[in-house]
């Protein structure tokens, strides 16, 4: 039996704020929709910034995409601050437990001796790949225009941060600090990395904001995760006796399924909203990935004997079919 | 396994160090100063990044969880809120007047605040620095939407929250917040840090949170309260990356002093002229009032002030330049800029009213030594023209001060009964002021000062034209619902309307 409780019921006088009626309707807005559109100052600004005049203070010019509407935008997940957080929260209980449960069971000792020395060689230095796409997205947060597109890319910018960390704590689960010491003098010094870091240190000098979002979202982590997370680790070192290493990368794995959602649907509206724009992402959708093809190969020749070459063409590959889907000719 | 791993144990500060300084590396394939551009051309010297204290210690992980749990509790109370008319439970909805500027006026500068900190996280060539102001860069956008999520309720019943979007860039009050948080964006990483983590976090957010949020309590607004709370750790961990990047500055270099000191100086008075609209909501506005302004100014302003700058005296900082005419002004500017918005109420989309006889009791308690004498009889007055049915109205336009874009309406210091007006001219131009502070301001820069758009003019512009009612409409201000006198206002009447519902059968 439903009972109703009975509450003073009095109308409404309005149903939403002026400018959410203006783009959706008059009717009540989601909480994703208050929180996002609009809420950017648009026009009437008072000073050009100091450090560079040229520059509006949100300048949606910084970059060659060009949208009538940066609100078209949107994040398909939806990830408002309260959303995002939520979500995130629930991931980390599950890092945590399975933390606990390698911890509690020493799998980390009984790990053979090889797995681990891979594990740490193909892991440990990708804190600070993960470091740069911190500084990547944070950019684009911070000069891109519209909050729906840069909301999200801050929120990127701190699961890269989170990524770092847990990629730091695998190396001093696995080999202590000397193992985030010798990752780092791998990461600076080892040839293994330098095409890597060179590509980093690259995107960390674009300014256009909507071009460090490809180049690193879209290009080298559609690569990378795929490979590192999915071949190797998932696939390949789990079925050599390190299944407990694929539970400590968890929340990658999960966490690049669920950003592809949301970098699939950006491509595909800026796409859509112009020719020029298809043009200029496929211009850099190719640089950047033949940049971070040949990142990416010697990382896995290190960990890889063989099929290395073929592995990293499929992922190519599968990368250029998801990429067709969203519209954009390569 | 026979490799020896070394399991040193690592103390707390060691472990967060590998987890945040040590992700980063020097770079070699770029120059550091094109990773970096704008590091260095405000005159800051930083010798070594690395003796940057870290003000707080928080991994993602432990992030997300304690954030994640203020979250739940959050929406849970607003929800709830909603769902029972908490609306009705207010002392009176005059009190909403304060929301609707601190939604209009306040919540634009949360999400600025933001984007301007996502650029100081990633501007700042330290890892630690970085780190902390990319922490506040998503509490603060998190501060934004919570503000916007517990008022969008009161919206649904009371006018003058729904244009808050399109206010924020065109009415002449938000002008006021607007320009101080646009300056601070304007400004260099350095800067910035000043304007916001330091001026507006730890000196002056005490004297707009802890009265705010005291008010909403005392008014029954629960919704307010809770926004409040949930961001009160966050504030605290602002609080205290504002005074390590004050200390890193002056402890890096002794030629930093004196920028540190010019910014502390201009940043304090841009503060406090953006304080001015408090100092009204909690005079003027809140029912049942918590404490007055000058009460507020004496503990968090005066108090905790001398404490922090007998603090900084070592590195050699005095308090700011205009932190005596400030201590003056505060027994003036909650009833000169009341009085202001008074007269200009058809212009604000938000309510005003006379004092009543028992408002105008506690003031005089209140401000003893000016009430009475300079601003009781001209309440008086007002009263006696609207008993006669000839309303007080003027529809002349403020002219507004070049730097801080309050009307002109404040007085010489010493002399309360002569408004204050200062000029200057610049390239051929002449240009207006409030006060000898802000004058300087604009003399210290004012190739920056003279972009300034000023929102009196603009009236007269493309696409007003001097035309009222085109004004309004291009504000997004209903006439007749959202402005003017809180009596006889369809808050007012609905207001008293469903509480009688409510309380009575």
């Amino acid at each position: 039996m439903q009972i109703d409780v009975r509450t003073v019921s009095i109308e409404p006088v309005r149903k939403t704020f002026d400018h959410l009626a203006r783009r959706f309707g008059n009717k009540p807005a989601s909480r994703y929709q208050e929180g996002s559109y609009d809420i950017q100052a648009a026009e009437n600004l008072h000073y050009r910034p100091t450090w560079d005049p040229d520059q509006e203070l949100y300048d949606p010019n910084l970059s060659r995409i060009r949208m009538k509407d940066w609100y078209d935008l949107k994040d398909p997940r939806q990830f408002y601050y309260s959303t995002y957080t939520l979500a995130r929260a629930r991931q980390q209980e599950n890092v945590e437990a399975n933390f606990a449960f390698v911890e509690a069971r020493g799998l980390q000792d009984m790990l053979p001796e090889d797995i681990v020395e891979k594990s740490l060689k193909l892991l440990v230095p990708l804190r600070h790949a993960a470091w740069g796409a911190n500084q990547n997205n944070t950019l684009a947060c911070g000069y891109g225009y519209g909050v729906v597109f840069t909301q999200p890319c801050m929120y990127h910018a701190m699961d890269n941060l989170g990524i770092s960390q847990y990629l730091s704590r695998i190396g001093l689960l696995l080999g202590g600090v000397e193992a985030l010491e010798q990752a780092k003098d791998a990461w600076l010094n080892d040839s293994a990395w330098q095409a890597l870091r060179r590509l980093v240190e690259d995107t960390m000098a674009i300014r256009d904001p909507f071009e460090v979002f490809v180049a690193q979202n879209v290009v080298l982590d559609g690569l990378l995760y795929p490979v590192v997370y999915e071949r190797l680790v998932d696939t390949y070192l789990a079925s050599q006796g390190g299944q407990a290493v694929a539970m400590l990368t968890q929340f990658m794995t999960n966490w690049f399924t669920e950003s592809k959602k949301w970098t699939n649907g950006v491509l595909k509206v800026t796409a859509a909203e112009s020719d020029e724009n298809a043009k200029v992402l496929a211009e850099w959708i190719n640089h950047w990935s033949d940049r971070a093809v040949s990142a990416i190969l010697p990382i896995v020749n290190s960990v890889l004997d063989e099929r290395v070459d073929e592995m990293v063409s499929e992922e190519l590959e599968a990368f250029r079919a998801r990429i067709a889907k969203t519209g954009i000719q390569l | 396994m026979d490799t020896p791993v070394n399991k040193k144990k690592l103390s707390l500060k060691e472990k967060y160090s590998y987890l945040t300084r040590d992700l980063a590396w020097e770079p070699s394939y770029q120059k550091k100063e094109d990773l970096f551009p704008y590091a260095t051309y405000e005159g800051i010297k930083v010798h070594d990044w690395s003796k940057w204290e870290d003000p707080f210690r928080l991994t993602m992980d432990a992030y997300w969880k304690y954030q994640a749990e203020k979250e739940r509790k959050f929406y849970a109370i607003i929800d709830a809120f909603a769902q029972n008319n908490g609306h009705l439970k207010l002392t009176d909805a005059r009190y909403l007047s304060a929301l609707k500027i601190f939604l209009q006026a306040i919540s634009p500068g949360e999400y600025a605040a933001h984007k301007g900190f996502a650029r100081t996280g990633r501007e700042f060539p330290g890892v630690g620095p970085q780190v902390a102001c990319q922490m506040q860069a998503i509490d603060e956008i998190r501060h934004a939407q919570t503000q916007i999520h517990a008022m969008s309720n009161y919206n649904k019943f009371y006018n003058g929250f729904h244009g808050f979007a399109d206010q924020r860039d065109r009415i002449w009050y938000t002008s006021v917040p607007r320009s101080f948080f646009d300056d601070a964006m304007a400004s260099g990483p350095f800067e910035f840090m000043i304007a916001i983590g330091f001026s507006f976090e730890y000196v002056l957010t005490n004297l707009l949170f802890v009265p705010f949020m005291s008010g909403a309590a005392y008014n029954g607004d629960m919704s307010t309260v809770t926004f409040g709370f949930s961001a009160q750790s966050d504030e605290a961990r602002h609080m205290t990356l504002g005074l390590e990047c004050i200390k890193f500055m002056l402890e890096q270099d002794p030629d930093n002093v004196p920028i540190v000191q010019k910014w502390i100086d201009k940043w304090f008075w841009r503060g406090f002229r953006v304080l001015g609209l408090v100092s009204t909501m909690m005079d003027y506005m809140l029912p049942k009032r918590v404490m007055s302004w000058r009460e507020a100014w004496d503990i968090y302003g005066e108090e905790n002030g001398n404490a922090l700058f007998n603090d900084l005296a070592r590195y050699g900082i005095r308090p700011p330049k205009g932190w005596g005419d400030a201590a003056e002004a505060v027994d003036h500017m909650s009833h000169q800029f009341m009085l202001a918005l008074y007269q200009w109420n058809f212009g604000t989309a938000f309510h005003s009213w006379i004092p009543s006889d028992n408002d105008m009791d506690w003031l005089s308690k209140k401000y003893p030594n000016t009430f009475d004498k300079y601003y009781r009889p001209r309440w008086e007055h007002i009263k006696k023209l609207e008993a006669n049915g000839t309303p007080f109205k003027n529809y002349g336009l403020a002219k507004n001060c070049q730097t801080c874009q309050l009307p002109c309406v404040f007085t010489e210091p010493g002399d309360p009964t002569t408004l204050c007006h200062r000029e200057t001219e610049y390239k051929g131009e002449h240009y207006h002021f409030c006060s000898d502070h802000c004058r300087d301001i604009f003399q210290e820069e004012p190739e920056k000062y003279v972009q300034a758009w000023l929102p009196m003019p603009q009236l007269f512009q493309e696409p007003i034209n001097g035309d009222l009612e085109a004004w309004m409409k291009w504000v997004s201000l209903v006439d007749g619902e959202d402005n003017g006198d809180y009596q006889g206002s369809h808050d007012q009447t609905s207001f008293e309307k469903w509480r009688e519902m409510a309380t009575s059968n």
